[in-house]
């Protein structure tokens, strides 16, 4: 059972604590992701998992058992580097098998096993070359080929994509993904990316800071979004905050700007109390413009000030009682800077956070 | 007139070169080739004039003398450079553990580089002296040994303490270029090792070694053209002997050039000692050339 439990894990380098006592349940064969803002932490985590890095507080358990004092070798799991890491003076064929030739696995079964890896992963025509006779992305799928082969309880995946460009970026995201249905196994895999974090995961852990915000699948965390933080880094283009006033049953943007209360908000909120509030673009829609057009909605006259055309949809840079929001527009039609529109929010999609705690009113 | 003066002009520039080259190195190899080819002896000038073909190297054949010297200098080539290998490996792979005092640790490594080896040799022959020498004495003041033990007289010991000297001289050009090796290693594919299941050892069989091998071969062609050449420490710790015990293959040929005065007969052992350091080189360079081809940019 490749089950992994984090038990008030801390990290510290001398006397700067820079993971602070986190916990995390991750279930056998789930697909985990860790995403944040680089230098939260994310890869300390995943290496503390991993072995390489001492854990200075806290308990790891993997498959039930404490391993914060096993060495790498002893803990049965396969990582992914982010810059690859093969062993350069080994054929592909000699990468792949590594792993099995030190665990003394037998000649035929090395093969096979190595074989089916290549097969998966499209390697079989590379298996004599070296590393330095690869691509980018072929080097890519060899240092995953050498993960799969051991049959191990966990994948770790650290940031494993960010050196590739755009495009093969997004083909070898999908390929992770399907890899994951083919390979059941549990992953733990590491992005600063929201977008890969969105499309892999069954379980997505936002981090900042060393600490972690939240914890929900990828629709949770996208739809109720804990705090301001997660709120802003989970979607794209990011959630407009707009900071706000509760008086009677209203959000008042400035004296002459409001808009009602979403009845699914008005009984977590109270007069007079200071508000953030969260709008997603695609929950700004000029009318007869949107995904929402039906329900709770309220409507604002805005000014646009640029719109970014992307096809299918048309971005709209627009203000709010003097904060810039972007909205959006679908099945667009020509806008020019400086039209007035008349746009829907989509209320029962809205947020909103303590201006204080920064915390969703709905939990705090 | 113009376009043939432009013609002359590289041929004019590289005139100082290759006028040099001529007469530092084509001039001296061929005449010494062709001396290998009389039977001339310095002390009659007139054996010059005398074309004997390839007898000297016929002669060489059957001269014991020779070839014992031939078959020792390979072995001390052999025990000299593992040595200094093995040696500099540890050496460079404890420097580049420790954190701090690196540098000065480098530089204290290269003083046994700076020293000639004439000066090295005296220094060795004075510390294994067996009345006077300071090895002796402190073996005999801790009460390790009676006697004087007789260093460099007697035949084994006397090959045993060149090669200490030698190796004390050169091991650091092996720690050296190792240690450059360990430096621009690549941190990932270790941590790789250690979770594909490598024990700390396994790691440095199957990753590190492969990786600074290149420059373990690098040490091995500069040290082998040195070695192979040895006479300076070998002349003053032994002077070859005893009873010619340590004779390698440049001090026979001094001895045979000089002593002896046959210039013909050492320069036919000379050109024969030559393609031996050349097959030495050659077989290194080729084993680096091989190792190299991975390293050609994967991290
Ligand atoms: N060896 C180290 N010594 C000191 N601080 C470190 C070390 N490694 C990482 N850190 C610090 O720990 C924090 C988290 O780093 P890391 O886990 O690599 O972030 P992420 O992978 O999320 O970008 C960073 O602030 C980084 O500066
Ligand atoms: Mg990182």
């Amino acid at each position: 059972m490749g089950n992994i439990t984090l038990n008030k894990v801390v990290k510290a380098y001398g006397k700067l604590e820079v993971v602070h006592g986190i916990d995390l349940d991750i279930a056998h064969n789930e697909f985990v992701v860790l995403v944040g803002p680089s230098g939260c932490g994310k890869s300390t985590t995943l290496r503390m998992i991993a072995g390489l890095e001492d854990i200075s507080g806290g308990e790891i358990h993997i498959a039930n058992e404490l391993v914060n004092d096993l060495p790498p070798r002893k803990r049965n799991i396969s990582m992914v580097f982010q810059n690859y890491a093969l062993y350069p003076h080994m054929s592909v064929r000699e990468n792949l098998g590594f792993g099995l030739k030190i665990a003394k696995q037998p000649q035929n079964v090395i093969d096979q096993r190595v074989n089916e890896a290549a097969e998966i992963l499209g390697l079989s025509s590379l298996m004599e070359r070296t590393p330095a006779e690869l691509s980018g992305g072929q080097r890519q799928r060899v240092a995953m080929g050498r993960a799969i082969v051991r049959h191990p309880e966990a994948f770790l995946f650290d940031e494993p994509l960010s050196n590739l460009d755009a495009k093969l970026r997004v083909q070898m995201r999908t390929e992770i993904k399907k890899l994951h249905q083919k390979v059941k196994t549990t992953v733990v895999y590491v992005t600063h990316d929201q977008v890969e974090a969105m499309t892999l995961a069954d379980r997505i852990v936002v981090m900042k800071d060393g600490y972690i915000e939240q914890v929900g699948t990828p629709m949770e965390v996208f739809n109720h979004p804990v705090n301001t933080f997660v709120a802003s880094f989970i979607g794209s283009p990011p959630m407009n905050l707009l900071p706000a006033l509760i008086v009677s049953g209203a959000i008042w943007f400035d004296e002459n700007t409001s808009i009602p209360v979403p009845s699914r908000l008005a009984p977590h909120v109270t007069e007079g109390q200071e508000v953030i509030f969260g709008l997603r673009p695609d929950d700004l829609t000029p009318e007869g413009h949107g995904i929402h057009d039906s329900g709770e909605g309220t409507f604002l006259e805005l000014k646009i000030d640029l719109a970014e055309l992307l096809g299918t949809e048309t971005v709209l840079y627009t203000q709010i009682a003097g904060s810039e929001v972007q909205g959006k527009m679908f099945v667009p039609r020509d806008v020019t800077p400086g039209e007035v529109l008349k746009f829907r929010i989509a209320l029962e999609k809205t947020h909103l956070f303590d201006a204080k705690t920064k915390k969703s009113v709905r939990i705090s | 007139m113009r376009w043939r003066a432009e013609k002359h002009t590289p041929y004019l520039l590289l005139s100082p070169a290759i006028l040099t080259i001529l007469f530092v190195v084509a001039v001296p190899l061929v005449f010494s080739l062709y001396t290998s080819l009389t039977p001339y002896r310095l002390t009659k000038p007139d054996s010059i004039n005398q074309f004997i073909g390839l007898r000297n190297y016929e002669r060489l054949l059957d001269d014991t003398k020779f070839w014992w010297a031939f078959g020792r200098t390979i072995l001390f080539l052999t025990i000299a450079l593992n040595l200094e290998f093995l040696l500099g490996l540890g050496i460079a792979l404890l420097i580049n553990r420790i954190t701090w005092g690196q540098r000065t640790l480098r530089t204290i490594m290269m003083f046994p580089m700076m020293f000639s080896p004439i000066l090295v040799g005296f220094q060795f022959k004075f510390i294994f002296n067996d009345n006077i020498g300071i090895l002796n004495n402190a073996l005999q003041s801790l009460g390790l040994t009676d006697g004087a033990i007789p260093w460099l007289v007697e035949r084994d010991l006397a090959m045993f303490s060149i090669i200490f000297a030698e190796v004390w001289m050169s091991t650091s050009v092996f720690a050296i270029l190792l240690l450059a090796g360990l430096f621009a290693m690549p941190k990932d594919p270790l941590e790789a090792a250690k979770v594909d299941g490598c024990t700390p050892w396994q790691v440095f069989r199957h990753i590190t070694l492969p990786f600074i091998m290149p420059f373990a071969y690098i040490a091995m062609t500069i040290r082998s053209l040195d070695v192979a050449r040895a006479y300076d420490i070998v002349d003053v710790m032994t002077g070859g002997g005893p009873a010619g015990r340590t004779e390698l293959l440049w001090t026979l040929i001094a001895r045979v050039g000089y002593d002896n005065a046959k210039m013909g007969q050492a320069n036919a052992m000379a050109y024969v000692s030559t393609i031996l350091s050349i097959l030495f080189t050659w077989y290194f360079f080729t084993k680096l050339v091989a190792a190299r081809r991975y390293m050609g940019g994967a991290a």
